[in-house]
């Protein structure tokens, strides 16, 4: 049944205007976590970052984790949504918005953590270039700095990349509400008329920002690798680190995007809007990150294997099978063992569900393979007198327990406040059935048969 | 002339009598952290002995290293750090700024060796410590990383005091205090831009090698040592 424009715009901006108890609920359950993470932080800087379970010479472990992890789930949106938008994929509509959305959400998270692990987090800004009366500038060599430039960039853009389509679906509400909606959504959305020469700049606009994002996400990563990557530590110092991040990053991502989605779709009744084919469509996307991050993964272990440099052994084995070897085979389990094959079979992958369970594990497990890049490494550098251990204590546990609550919050209330999905990109669209991502040659050359 | 601070360490002359640990201690307002904390990998030592261990129960030698920090020519902690706390300093000492420093912790994950200390929480002295400050180093708070100086702040009083006598600084003028409490003299310390001082001859000798040298951080630090650990049988 084919859905008339104003039953569109009824569907989805209802979740502007009600909201059920258990919304009310889930904000507070959701609140009260974040806020016993923020109470964790404030007992850390109150005490020193000692409370944590950091140690020398594990000096990064849950924060930084963290910090690669939220930057990597970052990676599901704005870059994917480019990459649809660049290639045109007419599937892609009803998924940009929440794409982006996760993007914005997972950055604003991870770019909190470099100031959680400082010893002194009151002087952050000394990582900003300001003239100060001193003279003294940063460091320019140091990866953090990049870092810091990097994350700010990316945070820019798809800021940026979130809100420029957003603006005629702002107007819609505009024009449909009275009060202080009006007002309010009168100011978001800039002034938007729907004139030609507004769609013709707003449109330009997008495919500059498609283009440029897309780099700008691959050097974040890469550059987060190179925290590590820069630094002579056994297990570290390798080459593979930029693109082996940036894979994993794209992988992490669109987990979580189906995860959002799948929730999204339940709690907000979106069921006609968010088809089996899109999971189905990402579930393809999945199944090839999943297949390319084993590949890394073996690519890296067979070499640092082959190279017997003694000091990198002591990371290797102590993964392979010491202490961490429980968490590694873990981590491979959620990566690759559970999802590539629940993806490979078209008849599981066109099924949300199963996306849905190939696509858990694999947060678990890159979380895990953060954790596994830096504790282990850290714990044994070269000298085995100097080697070391690492537990966390209840602070950092609250800390990240709270991002993912804080995930959840930031989610809950984007979706009170914006469409969820982009109205007008959608009507765009017409209401032609959404393709499947072409597997086969059979199917294009089928699909352009009359 | 530009002074290059260096040090030489007979690891055949150690007995691991550990009075250089003792020493920096005292010299350096270091913070004992209790057994708790010690327990959790959060003792700090700028200068540590270092054990191994050679053969099997009871025909077992026991070998020594005193490990101060390397003072590596090409520090791979200086590069890392963002705000220039970690810096390479004229006589090329890698020094720390500690009211610079914000606590990223970068240079103690790069550095090799080890000997950058963090303070995880605010330091305590054990009484009757609290009692023997040295008021010519300043104490750090938490959130800030420590290492070893070459006792610096011994360093400027000797060249200050040569500058307003207006004479060249006298070989063994001053040491570090982990030098100059050493029994053995297993610890020599000097410039090694003077090519006949004590360091750099002892640096120059048949027996000299330094710590992880395939790193390329040319370290300041000098062991020397009769042959390989285990006199080649595994070579």
């Amino acid at each position: 049944m084919e859905k008339t424009p104003e039953q569109i715009n009824q569907d989805l901006l209802r979740p502007l205007y009600h909201a059920s108890w258990r919304f009310y609920l889930t904000l507070v359950i959701l609140g009260s976590l974040v806020a016993a993470a923020f109470f964790a932080w404030g007992y850390q800087i109150y005490n020193g970052i000692g409370v944590s379970g950091l140690d020398r010479p594990v000096f990064w472990a849950f924060y930084i984790t963290d910090f690669v992890f939220w930057i990597g789930i970052s990676h599901a949106g704005t870059l994917i949504s480019a990459i649809l938008r660049v290639s045109n994929a007419t599937w892609r509509r009803p998924v940009t918005r929440c794409a982006e959305a996760i993007t914005v959400f997972a950055l604003s998270i991870g770019a909190m953590f470099p100031l959680v692990h400082l010893g002194r987090p009151w002087l952050f800004f000394w990582l900003i270039p300001y003239p100060s009366e001193r003279g003294i500038w940063p460091q320019f060599r140091s990866p953090l700095l990049w870092d810091f430039f990097a994350i700010n960039t990316y945070l820019i853009g798809s800021v940026t990349f979130l809100l420029l389509p957003s603006f005629p679906d702002f107007a819609l509400i505009r024009d449909r509400a009275s009060g202080w909606r009006k007002k309010v959504y009168g100011i978001a959305s800039l002034g938007w008329r729907g004139t030609p020469k507004q769609w013709h700049r707003l449109e330009m606009a997008m495919r500059i920002m498609a283009v440029a994002i897309i780099p700008v996400a691959v050097s974040v990563h890469t550059i987060v690798s190179w925290d590590f990557a820069m630094a002579p530590v056994p297990g570290w110092h390798s080459t593979i680190f930029g693109p082996y991040f940036v894979a994993g990053a794209i992988f992490s991502g669109i987990a979580a995007l189906i995860i959002a989605m799948a929730l999204l779709r339940k709690l907000l009744h979106l069921e006609e809007y968010l088809q089996p084919i899109h999971f189905e469509n990402l579930g393809k996307l999945l199944l090839v990150m999943s297949l390319l991050w084993f590949y890394f993964v073996f690519a890296e272990r067979l070499t640092t294997w082959y190279g017997n440099f003694p000091s990198e052994m002591a990371v290797f084995w102590v993964t392979q099978s010491g202490r961490f070897s429980k968490l590694f085979w873990t981590m491979v389990f959620c990566n690759f063992i559970i999802p590539a094959p629940i993806l490979a079979i078209k008849n599981l992958r066109a099924k949300i569900g199963w996306t849905v369970v190939a696509s858990i594990p694999i947060v678990v497990g890159m979380w895990l393979e953060r954790f596994l890049i830096i504790v282990p490494a850290l714990s044994h550098k070269y000298l085995p007198y100097t080697y070391g251990t690492y537990k966390p204590t209840w602070v950092e546990i609250t800390i990240t327990v709270g991002t993912f609550a804080g995930m959840g919050l930031l989610f809950l209330l984007f979706s009170r406040v914006f469409p969820i999905i982009s109205i007008w990109e959608l009507k765009l669209g017409g209401q032609k059935k959404p393709e499947a991502a072409p597997a086969l040659a059979s199917q294009e050359v089928a699909a352009e048969q009359p | 002339m530009e002074h290059r601070w260096g040090m030489v360490i007979d690891e055949d002359r150690c007995t691991g009598c550990e009075a250089c640990v003792a020493a920096c201690h005292a010299e350096n307002n270091i913070a004992t952290v209790g057994d708790d904390q010690a327990a959790r990998g959060r003792a700090m030592h700028w200068i540590r002995v270092e054990r191994y261990y050679e053969g099997n129960f009871p025909d077992v030698k026991v070998k020594f290293r005193p490990v101060p920090c390397q003072e590596c020519s090409d520090a791979p902690c200086e590069p890392v750090c963002p705000t220039y706390a970690s810096y390479h300093n004229p006589e090329g000492l890698n020094a720390q700024i500690y009211n610079r420093c914000i606590g990223t912790r970068y240079c103690g994950n790069a550095c090799p060796y080890l000997v950058r200390f963090f303070n995880f929480l605010n330091p305590v002295w054990d009484k009757p410590l609290n009692l023997q400050f040295n008021p010519d180093v300043s104490v750090r708070s938490v959130g800030i990383m420590e290492k070893c100086t070459f006792c610096i702040q011994r360093i400027k009083t000797a060249e200050i005091k040569a500058q307003a006598e207006k004479r060249p600084l006298k070989e063994g003028e001053f040491n570090p205090a982990c030098v100059q409490s050493c029994p053995t003299e297993a610890m020599v310390f000097g410039d090694l831009n003077d090519p006949k001082s004590k360091v750099s001859r002892l640096s120059r000798s048949d027996r000299s090698t330094t710590l992880l040298p395939e790193l390329g951080t040319h370290p300041k630090v000098t062991y020397l040592k009769r042959d390989t650990w285990d006199n080649g049988k595994n070579a």
